[in-house]
């Protein structure tokens, strides 16, 4: 039986918000790169931040997940803030960072135990978890071999296996099918969609049809604002034409200079301005 | 501890996963024995004991230590594990301790590498062996101070070789700051008291002690709180990059 040191039987509902982002804010030197973004998600949603390039997805991400102190607002996973009660959160979490990082030498079956065993897993719970993730994501043969020798397909498909095999409630992951071709992007929704039903799961991507095809709610965010909160289907309603990609250009196309610079670029063409 | 645990087990597993902890080791047991015959003369002092070998010895540990302590964290940083890390419920404590623990075993490795010349004074005459023993947990202790050290400047930056570049650096400092040469210059020109700060302060001074099979309690807390600074730095620098940048 895998040891799970969040229970969440122990004060937390049902129905009670598993993400929520109360307006948060964080500030890159001048730059606000998240400015009052807010809102909640529950278990059975699967949640897309939709936006341009250094809209701020995934500094918000890094907020909910606990690598990035909000300057203020608060971030709480499975009812617990993601800063003051961080461990606790972070128990309830799997998170796929941007870029899907992960150790080059390792194997990734090592790298999933590895995963487990940081949250107190072991023995044959350790082992069962980390061969259901590795398998739930068709690592194949591939999970023998040194990550850094896979395609960068099997290198997404690692990180993603390390981020669910501890089964969390709650999901967030940063551009998951980035790099990956067409097969192996509908093979990680096929996995978004099947965990969804007892998951909470917040997407990034810019991809419009994967909002389509796995979320059930979408949030468009442009220059650290969130422009629109609703479902796919309605946004698609909101715009000139009846097409996700009318909607987005529609909602972020008036900050879209700003919006696809990236904080730390806006910094340096500060300064060669100066 | 479990996640103590974790830690240190895939970071001692990475050491031997790539070559890094081979070509340390490697070079460890042919350079510490070499500068102990060549340098040292270890078989013309006609003495049954290991002088020549921990005379040299920090001067080895303060490039090794560097080299073997310089990925801790700015590999993290490159690669974006750090990340990943963070994301983790592991106690940043741990992490850092955990980096540090592994690093220790393999310079304790490297230590032991060079026992056959321990084993061969016992043969060539009657060494005090307690007096060896001292000088060797003096050089493990060292070798902690030296890690610790490079640990906290590997958390500084996300380039390796600048991490080597900086602890190498410190870790001259600590070493040199000990010697008459380094001393006497500074007790010429400022007063006395300074010359005596950093003779204080200078690891060689406390290591000297030590390799002579004197164990104080005042090295012991040297050591040690060297260790303890340099892991708390190494912590507050990791941490603070939760409140910005990557």
């Amino acid at each position: 039986m895998a040891f799970h040191l969040f229970n969440p039987c122990c004060g937390y509902g049902d129905n009670a918000p598993m993400i929520e982002a109360l307006d948060l804010v964080k500030r890159f030197g001048s730059t606000r790169a998240v400015d009052g973004i807010s809102f909640t998600a529950g278990t059975g949603e699967v949640v897309a931040l939709l936006g341009p390039n250094g809209a701020g997805k995934s500094t918000t991400m890094r907020m909910l997940a606990g690598c990035l102190e909000p300057d203020s607002g608060v971030a709480r996973i499975a009812g617990s803030d993601a800063v003051r009660e961080r461990r606790s959160a972070q128990t309830a979490l799997g998170y796929l960072p941007e870029g899907a990082p992960a150790y080059p030498a390792m194997t990734p079956r090592a790298f999933a135990r590895f995963h487990l065993r940081v949250r107190g897993f072991q023995g044959t719970a350790l082992t069962e978890a980390a061969e259901r993730a590795l398998e739930r994501t068709r690592m194949g043969e591939a999970a023998s071999r040194p990550i850094g020798m896979l395609s960068k397909g099997f290198k997404r498909r690692a990180a993603l296996a390390a981020a669910i095999a501890h089964d969390p409630q709650v999901l967030i992951l940063d551009e998951p099918t980035d790099g990956l071709d067409p097969n192996q992007k509908d093979g990680v929704r096929a996995l978004i969609r099947e965990m969804a039903a007892e998951k909470t799961i917040l997407i990034s991507t810019n991809l419009l049809e994967e909002v389509e095809s796995v979320c059930s709610r979408a949030i468009v965010i442009t220059g650290g604002r969130i422009v629109s909160d609703d479902t796919p289907a309605a946004i698609i309603r909101s715009a000139p034409e009846p097409s996700l990609a009318s909607a987005f250009r529609m909602l972020t196309g008036h900050s879209a200079e700003q919006a696809t610079i990236k904080p730390r670029k806006a910094k340096k063409a500060r300064e060669g301005a100066e | 501890m479990t996640a103590l645990w974790a830690v240190y087990r895939r970071e001692l597993a990475a050491y031997f996963e790539t070559p890094l902890a081979w070509v340390f080791l490697t070079a460890f047991a042919i350079a510490a024995p070499s500068f102990a015959w060549h340098v040292g003369r270890l078989f013309d002092t006609g003495r049954a004991d290991l002088a020549p070998l921990f005379d040299y010895l920090p001067w080895l540990l303060m490039i090794l230590m560097p080299a073997l302590a310089m990925r801790a964290w700015a590999e993290e940083r490159e690669a974006g594990t750090l990340e990943m890390l963070l994301a983790a419920p592991i106690p940043l404590w741990a992490a850092a301790l955990a980096k540090f623990l592994a690093a220790w075993t393999i310079a304790g490795l490297a230590l032991s590498l060079t026992f056959p010349l321990w084993i061969a004074m016992n043969y060539l005459g009657n060494p005090d062996n307690a007096a060896i023993a001292t000088a060797y947990f003096g050089a493990a202790l060292l070798a902690g101070g030296y890690l610790a050290v490079s640990q906290a400047l590997s958390a500084t930056t996300s380039n390796q070789v600048i991490a080597f570049v900086l602890a190498a650096g410190v870790c001259l400092i600590l070493t040199a700051a000990g010697l008459p040469l380094v001393l006497d210059a500074i007790s010429t020109r400022l007063p006395g008291v300074f010359a005596e700060a950093l003779a204080g302060l200078s690891a060689l001074a406390r290591f000297d002690s030590l390799r002579r099979g004197v164990v104080s309690l005042s090295d012991l807390v040297y050591f040690l709180s060297l260790i303890a600074l340099g892991l708390l730095l190494a912590m507050t620098l990791i941490d603070a990059r939760r409140g910005g940048g990557r």
